[in-house]
């Protein structure tokens, strides 16, 4: 399959080395310039960009977390002007506040490059029309997706997230031949077209999914593709490193990390040690030309191994697999990162209700349905149902608005949850992907 | 005669919507030899509200309330009827003609003639209402 930019995605492995420490030397000895934030933690960890002498060195930088960045909020540690930003993206926190994300004009050059080249290695091009589904808005997903695919000369259908029956009608009369949205909302998306008496995969043009912001599985890629007849492809990427951004190529094995873009590596969560290719560790990524929002050996939370070896498309750049779990107990609901801390912090203001509380996630149909426990306090129970019902509504009202998800809540009996000491039993995930 | 006397304290307990929650709502008062003359279980949507005439309702409630149980106490009225068709109407009419709104309501069949057990947003004007009618209000001490 043709690159969007051959010169760099079949560079030769010690090539794009050189390339990735020279870019590595220089932004580090930037920010070690003129970002107090990076310059501080430098200290902290005594390395000098002096220290940086071959590309391995980077594991002497220190890590970023995303609490960096909440600690930080909203842009504390961008190293560019609000002047020379042209783009804020917003995700969410850990806690309530949220993470910003600023982009410069380069920025959204470099993410779009990104996809270009992972569009152009699944076969889309001029020709081709690309429905977004992803949501379009403060999440990356749908802008990212919309910029990469009119730079290949693709004809966006830019339909965003929700009224499923008329993207299913526009699919048809616009002859969408691929669609980039969450696997389960293309599920929901074959499911309804069902009902419709449309089949994907014989009353459409469409030949390509572009899946992600959700986890899922090869089971789950083999079910789309027989049962809608397309070729499902992964992509990963988060806010932090500006977007969804990496694509698999035609091969379908891992996602190829472009080397002038990212310095990937895999590292022991409990250590902090740097592993081999094939090791199941955390991915920690640096970003080596970001301007705004620069992330050094940041931990994405990320379980999944580094593949080294040239790809069978002939790109030489390494391959991450498909990603197989999380270091914390970080949910995706629906495309949107959900953290079981988000929902303890939003019931502490409210106080009809208790702070325990657990979370039941299940897939009803092909979409996601977040149930939330709470107890319901003795103080505000009444006798009169509405009040109760008020109560929950209200509390599904501010988890909404917390989360940018919708949850339904059932109140329950004061004591009746469960009181873990851990965190690992607030959640309940019966999601078979 | 003060309309106090007809104030009957009805518990209310908050209840998950899942098997044997009744059972121990039951247990707990039989364990203290708590009668019940007459409950309801009204269910919305995953909870509901048990709701019970008992004739020790301060000891129900400590009760209930040690076992972790959400309890309130709700002044309802009671009322006799005639176990005839069309009791109920005389009862309803009265409350509807004196635009008293009924929140909700359940009857049981005593010994000596239909109760019907009432929730109003106005007691005190209801009181005065049935009584004026010439229906027979019980007082709360044939409950507790």
């Amino acid at each position: 399959m043709k690159c969007w930019d051959p010169r760099i995605e079949e560079m030769p492995k010690e090539d794009l080395q050189k390339m990735q420490y020279k870019l590595l030397k220089s932004l580090v000895y930037r920010l070690y310039s003129f970002s107090p934030f990076y310059h501080e933690r430098m200290k902290e960890e005594k390395v000098h960009p002096d220290d940086i002498r071959e590309l391995a060195d980077v594991q002497k930088l220190p890590f970023m977390f995303k609490r960096d960045l909440r600690d930080n909020y909203p842009d504390k540690i961008f190293t560019a002007t609000q002047e020379e930003l042209v783009r804020y993206h917003v995700s969410s926190g850990t806690t309530g506040k949220p993470t910003v994300v600023g982009y410069t004009q380069n920025d959204l050059n470099l993410w779009t490059t990104s996809l270009a080249r992972g569009l152009t290695s699944i076969g889309l091009g001029r020709g081709d029309v690309i429905q977004v589904s992803y949501g379009y808005g403060l999440f990356t997903g749908g802008l990212g997706m919309h910029y990469g695919a009119e730079r290949i000369g693709a004809t966006v259908l830019p339909t965003s997230v929700g009224n499923t029956e008329r993207q299913i009608e526009l699919m048809q009369d616009l002859g969408a031949t691929a669609i980039a949205c969450t696997p389960s909302y293309l599920l929901h998306i074959g499911e309804v077209a069902e009902k419709m008496g449309v089949s994907i995969k014989k009353d459409t043009k469409l030949r390509a999914g572009i899946l992600g912001a959700e986890p899922w599985t090869d089971r789950m890629r083999t079910r789309i593709e027989d049962w809608l007849g397309i070729k499902a492809y992964d992509i990963y990427g988060t806010s932090e490193l500006s977007g969804p951004m990496y694509t698999e190529c035609a091969e379908q094995k891992g996602f190829h990390i472009w080397s002038d873009i990212a310095l990937v590596e895999i590292i022991d969560p409990k250590t902090g040690e740097s592993l081999e290719p094939g090791e199941k560790g955390e991915i920690t990524i640096t970003m080596l030309q970001k301007e705004a929002l620069p992330m050094i050996r940041y931990r994405i939370g990320d379980i999944t191994m580094v593949e080294d070896g040239v790809c069978p498309c002939g790109r030489t750049h390494p391959r991450i697999q498909r990603i197989q779990g999380r270091v914390d107990d970080m949910l995706i609901i629906r495309g949107i990162n959900v953290f079981p801390s988000q929902v303890e912090y939003a019931l502490m203001a409210i106080p009809e209700v208790g702070q325990h509380f657990q979370i039941i996630v299940e897939r009803k149909g092909a979409l996601d349905d977040m149930l939330v426990k709470v107890e319901l306090n003795k103080e505000s129970f009444s006798d009169k149902i509405q009040d109760i019902m008020n109560v929950r509504e209200k509390v599904e009202h501010r988890l909404r608005n917390s989360l940018n998800v919708n949850v339904n809540v059932e109140l329950v009996e004061p004591g009746s949850l469960p009181r873990y000491e851990g965190k690992s039993k607030k959640v309940i995930d019966k999601r078979l992907l | 005669m003060d309309t106090k006397n007809f104030i009957i304290k009805q518990i209310s307990i908050f209840s998950e919507n899942r098997p044997g929650r009744l059972a121990s709502i039951a247990h707990a008062l039989g364990e203290e030899k708590i009668n019940i003359l007459a409950f309801s279980i009204a269910e919305a949507n995953g909870f509901g509200v048990v709701r019970a005439l008992v004739d020790h309702p301060e000891k129900a409630y400590k009760k209930l309330s040690s076992l972790g149980f959400n309890v309130a106490f709700t002044d309802v009225i009671a009322v006799q009827m005639q176990d005839i068709p069309g009791g109920l109407y005389e009862i309803a009419k009265v409350l509807g003609d004196a635009q008293i709104n009924i929140e909700y309501s359940y009857a049981y069949s005593g010994r000596d003639a239909a109760v019907l057990i009432l929730r109003v947003d106005l007691v005190e004007e209801a009181i005065a209402k049935i009584q004026q009618s010439g229906a027979k209000l019980l007082e709360r001490s044939v409950f507790h």
